[in-house]
């Protein structure tokens, strides 16, 4: 774990300060205690956790690089054909060749799509977990190192919050923003408000694991070392305890990117996600499902398809890193 | 003469990991005579607690018996079945470990506990079994035995759950009792109390104590005779009077300066430099020969080529080439 | 005297404690106290403990666990306010200082832990942990000049300067323990306290590092305030020895005193528990019982449920520490009295 964390130190340090020979000589060096560590031998041995990986790189390659590698541009209506519309997937009798998993109502080709909406639910769901950890670690940092009524006022809003399901939660500040922004702007800023929306009902379990495991950090000797030599607690708080309690967070924040990527689909099923012009897997699962009866299932199992396998593929890189990090199980 | 209770030869002990098998304890022999106390001495890592746990079959793994025999009263029992190996630990060898509050089950009084242990050994009744809870924990020193019997671990303190432990220990009356570092978690004066307990109760019962521990003061008080342990082997082992007083192995002289003495005026204490080697770097040969003032009084260098066995040293028997007899009459300054 | 007040002539004495208490709410939460119909409790960790401690000597507290010594270590050192009392370092009241005045202070004196396990940061390099102080006190920058500093002060405890690139999980106890000594060094402090420095260390290494603290004093003219529940290792190290029992001093003395003609009967009790390592053959004499729960401690002398000595005086009245003619101050009615039967033990 600690390899992990070094590794991400060493990186940060090279990357602020040019070339550094003592960083240069700790990020090889981290290099080298990370793959001779146990988390890098657990991961060599389990070969579902290599095929997740895999797959959740092609998804996030894929989708990152979609402008430039999509067979088409979904978005540029130029390059539309109407007559190009609902052709099934190119192995079928009526496919079109250069369409492989065939094209929408519109003529636009499912698998450019699907690269473009990943970009969106990735992005999404990436920045969401990233605000929701800052927020909590943050909170759950003061509420265990502080302790007393600023922990009893924090951690009774973090219970309020728990009390919402995290759908409400998020629909409610959409609707919110809809009402506030109006509807002409509103698709402008309908990812931020998304992204908001679903970090606002993240930030809580990350908070709570953070706490929990600064009660314990506090109470140890080198929190009291540091405070002896007279540290402010702000200091103490992050630069002795806050890296001592990264562990599960990133557990947490890999799990957690798949679900919010999930509530990204659901919000954008139901109509209230990003528009229809900028679609991610959601939109397109929605948009495809009209026309499911009628025949033309590809339009949304592929989507869906992409959205199981991204998600899957993350949840289970999650659960192995639980497990590599838990040195009870290892 | 009678054969002896326990005989432990030639035990290897290994841990199999990704790096290789790591050897915890190698090659060690001993015997404990019945009624006989004998102290298993050495410092963290040094393989005296494993040592203890393959004894009563409760090495953890991966940690597994690779070589070796251990034979009690005669049995052999390291490759008995779990089955068996279960009857005779509480029957015929009894434990107590360090820490009594994880030895004792919280939510059962200690009655239940120390009764159900008798009822699983012993073909005793319920009421009978009950009657020798009660007179175990006063023969242990519990005030009140007979109302205490049905309170709960949590509502003793620390020294009277030690004295509970030992109590469970004893229920079925072994034969030998090996004890865990029985006092570490204990205060001074309840570590006294501790001590002259154990040391009344083995010679009234005639049990016989493997008593590990990394305290010295505890095995002078208790100990019939003494083996002192360094990396998983075992260095010396003698009478403990022979071994405090006049050690012949260099570690056991480099402990034993190393302990603060009461009343002892010497500006500074001998020390040994270095640190015990971790398993996965034990030096070939002797495996103190890095930390060893001595190894230039040996010829040929044969303490970092060639592993000592124990030799005749003095009144005791150490591991180290110094008391090969073909060395001893040009190392006429042998420690005394 | 106020905070700022110097004294004309330096003081031999660096640390005064006067009649410091501390006392730690432990009462069950709000709701629960009142549906219980429990009062507050109140642990009375520390309960007027009074002492001084000159330039370049060694004062150890020695006691059981929950007498306290720990806690007296942690308000010497800040780590706790006193909930009564005042502290004094070099003439100056700490409590009332503040500010610049109370940094400088502060780099006076460290504290060195006992676990060597979670006294440092598992995820800084050593390099980083002991140029810590340095760089609070601004004693030095980061730059070669403190690399430098930082391999000096890990010479100086035996350790290599190239071991200041490794973390803390690659050293062995002991070594963690060195660490921890060149961390409480770098800031140049006159005064350490050290709670339980090697009670979690095996003997060998117990021996190096009492060396090595040994080998520091006469070197820097440190002064230590030294916690151990271990008198042999007491013994060994100190000049001056205080004993406490249920958060009180019960006896201070010069080590030799101490050792020799241990006055109260439980000084007494705890020689007699050291275990007899030169096998004379001599018989323990076990006290019974054990320490009482310090939420309610015994009226009078805390000691009396358990003192062979103990008459109506001292269940009612609680003695207070008075100056022996042997030498050292003792806090026993038995004593005060000539009840009580000096041992004298050889030296």
């Amino acid at each position: 774990m600690s390899s992990i964390t070094s590794l991400i130190q060493g990186c940060a340090l090279t990357a602020r300060g040019g070339i550094d020979m003592v960083a240069l000589v700790n990020v090889v060096d981290s290099f080298r205690r990370f793959f001779d560590g146990d988390v890098w031998y657990s991961f060599r041995r389990n070969p579902l956790v290599i095929l997740a990986t895999l797959a959740a790189l092609v998804g996030i390659i894929g989708a990152a690089f979609a402008p430039w590698i999509a067979p088409h541009n979904p978005f540029d209506l130029k390059t539309l054909n109407l007559l190009d519309a609902f052709s099934p997937p190119a192995w079928t009798e009526l496919g079109k060749p250069q369409f492989w998993l065939g094209t929408d109502d519109q003529g636009r080709d499912v698998l450019s799509t699907i690269m473009h909406g990943s970009r969106v639910s990735l992005v999404v769901g990436i920045c969401a977990v990233f605000l929701s950890m800052v927020v909590g670690i943050t909170l759950g940092l003061i509420s265990g190192y502080v302790g007393g009524s600023v922990d009893a006022f924090i951690m009774r809003v973090a219970d309020i919050q728990l009390s919402f399901p995290a759908i409400l939660i998020a629909l409610l500040i959409d609707g919110v923003a809809r009402a506030v922004i109006g509807k002409e702007h509103h698709d402008q800023v309908a990812v931020y408000v998304l992204i908001f929306a679903i970090a606002a009902s993240g930030w809580v379990q990350y908070a709570r694991t953070v706490r929990g495991s600064t009660l314990v950090e506090r109470n140890k000797e080198y929190v009291q070392a540091a405070q002896v030599i007279g540290r402010r607690s702000l200091a103490i708080m992050f630069s002795h305890v806050l890296p001592n309690v990264m562990g599960p967070v990133f557990v947490l924040a890999t799990l957690h990117v798949g679900t919010a990527i999930i509530t990204e689909a659901t919000l954008s099923f139901l109509g209230v996600g990003v528009p229809p012009t900028q679609p991610s897997l959601g939109t397109l699962i929605r948009v495809g499902n009209d026309f499911l009866f009628s025949g033309e299932w590809w339009i949304t199992v592929f989507p869906g398809l992409a959205l199981v396998i991204l998600v899957l593929s993350i949840n289970i890189i999650g659960d192995w890193l639980r497990d590599a990090l838990n040195p009870k199980l290892r | 003469m009678n054969p002896p209770l326990l005989q432990v030869k030639h035990l290897r002990i290994e841990f199999p990991t990704r790096r290789g098998i790591l050897v915890a304890v190698d090659d060690i022999s001993f015997d404990i005579a019945a009624g006989e106390v004998l102290g298993v001495v050495g410092e963290s890592g040094a393989g005296k607690s494993l040592t203890g746990a393959a004894v009563i079959g409760l090495l953890e793994p991966p940690g597994r018996i690779a070589g070796g025999e251990i034979i009690f009263n005669g049995k052999r029992i390291d490759n008995l079945p779990f089955e068996e190996i279960r009857k005779i630990r509480g029957r015929e060898i009894g434990a107590i470990f360090q820490d009594p509050l994880t030895s004792l089950n919280p939510l059962y009084t200690i009655g239940r506990q120390i009764t159900e242990t008798i009822e699983t050994h012993l073909a005793l009744t319920h009421a009978q079994a009950r009657a020798r809870a009660i007179e175990l924990l006063n023969e242990v020193g519990i005030p009140a035995a007979d109302k205490r019997i049905d309170h709960y671990p949590h509502q003793f303190s620390g020294g009277m759950r030690q004295r509970v432990v030992i109590s469970l220990a004893l229920a079925a009356n072994p034969k030998l009792i090996i004890a865990d570092e029985p006092t570490t978690a204990l205060d001074v004066s309840i570590q006294a109390q501790i001590i002259t307990l154990l040391k009344k109760l083995g010679r009234e019962h005639g049990t016989a104590v493997m008593l590990v521990t990394h305290d010295m003061g505890v095995i002078a008080e208790t100990a019939d005779r003494v083996a002192v342990m360094y990396a998983g082997r075992i260095a010396e082992i003698g009478p403990v009077a022979d071994v405090i007083h006049h050690p012949q192995h260099p570690y056991t002289i480099g402990l034993m300066g190393a302990i603060p003495n009461v009343g002892d005026n010497n500006e500074r204490l001998a020390q040994i430099d270095g640190s015990m080697p971790r398993l996965t770097a034990i030096p070939s040969g002797c495996a103190f020969n890095p930390r060893c003032t001595r190894t230039a009084d040996v010829p040929n260098q044969r303490c970092t080529t060639e592993r000592p066995g124990l030799m005749p040293a003095g009144a005791t028997r150490a591991a180290c080439w110094l008391h090969a007899k073909q060395y001893v009459k040009q190392n006429e300054a042998l420690p005394v | 005297m106020t905070g700022q007040t110097m004294p004309i002539e330096k003081s031999n004495i660096l640390l005064e404690v006067r009649d410091v208490a501390k006392e730690f709410d432990v009462s069950k939460p709000w709701l629960n106290r009142v549906i219980e119909r429990q009062e507050r409790q109140i642990l009375k960790a520390v309960d007027g403990v009074s002492f001084t401690i000159n330039r370049g000597e060694t004062l150890s507290l020695v006691g059981e666990s929950g007498c306290g010594k720990s806690t007296v270590a942690r308000l010497v050192c800040g780590l706790y306010t006193p909930s009564r009392g005042s502290i004094h370092f070099d003439g100056m009241d700490m409590a009332k200082a503040e500010g610049d005045v109370l940094r400088k202070l502060r780099a006076r004196f460290q504290m060195i832990f006992q676990d060597p396990y979670a006294s440092l940061n598992p995820r800084w390099r050593v390099g980083k942990i002991i140029a810590e102080p340095i760089l609070v006190h601004g004693l030095g920058k980061p730059g070669d000049a403190l690399n430098e500093r930082v391999g000096e002060l890990l010479t100086q405890v035996g350790l290599s300067p190239l071991d200041a690139e490794k973390f803390p999980h690659e050293f062995s106890g002991g070594q963690r323990q060195r660490v921890s000594i060149a961390r409480a060094l770098s800031s140049n402090p006159e005064f350490l306290v050290c709670d339980e420095p090697t009670s979690a260390l095996d003997v060998s290494v117990q021996a190096q590092i009492l060396n090595l603290m040994k080998d520091l004093q006469r070197e820097f003219g440190l002064t230590y305030l030294f916690i151990s529940h271990n008198l042999a290792v007491v013994s060994h190290i100190s000049n001056r020895v205080g004993v406490m029992y249920l958060g009180r001093l019960v006896e201070v003395a010069d080590t030799k005193r101490i050792f020799t003609m241990p006055l109260h009967p439980y000084t007494q009790m705890l020689q007699s528990a050291i275990p007899d390592l030169k096998m004379t053959g001599k018989q323990r004499t076990p006290v019974a019982g054990e320490v009482p729960n310090p939420l309610t401690p015994p009226t009078g002398c805390a000691f009396h449920p358990r003192c062979p000595h103990a008459n109506e005086r001292c269940k009612r009245e609680r003695p207070e520490m008075i100056d022996h003619p042997g030498g050292g101050q003792v806090a026993c009615h038995g004593v005060e009295e000539k009840r009580i039967n000096i041992i004298k033990l050889a030296a």
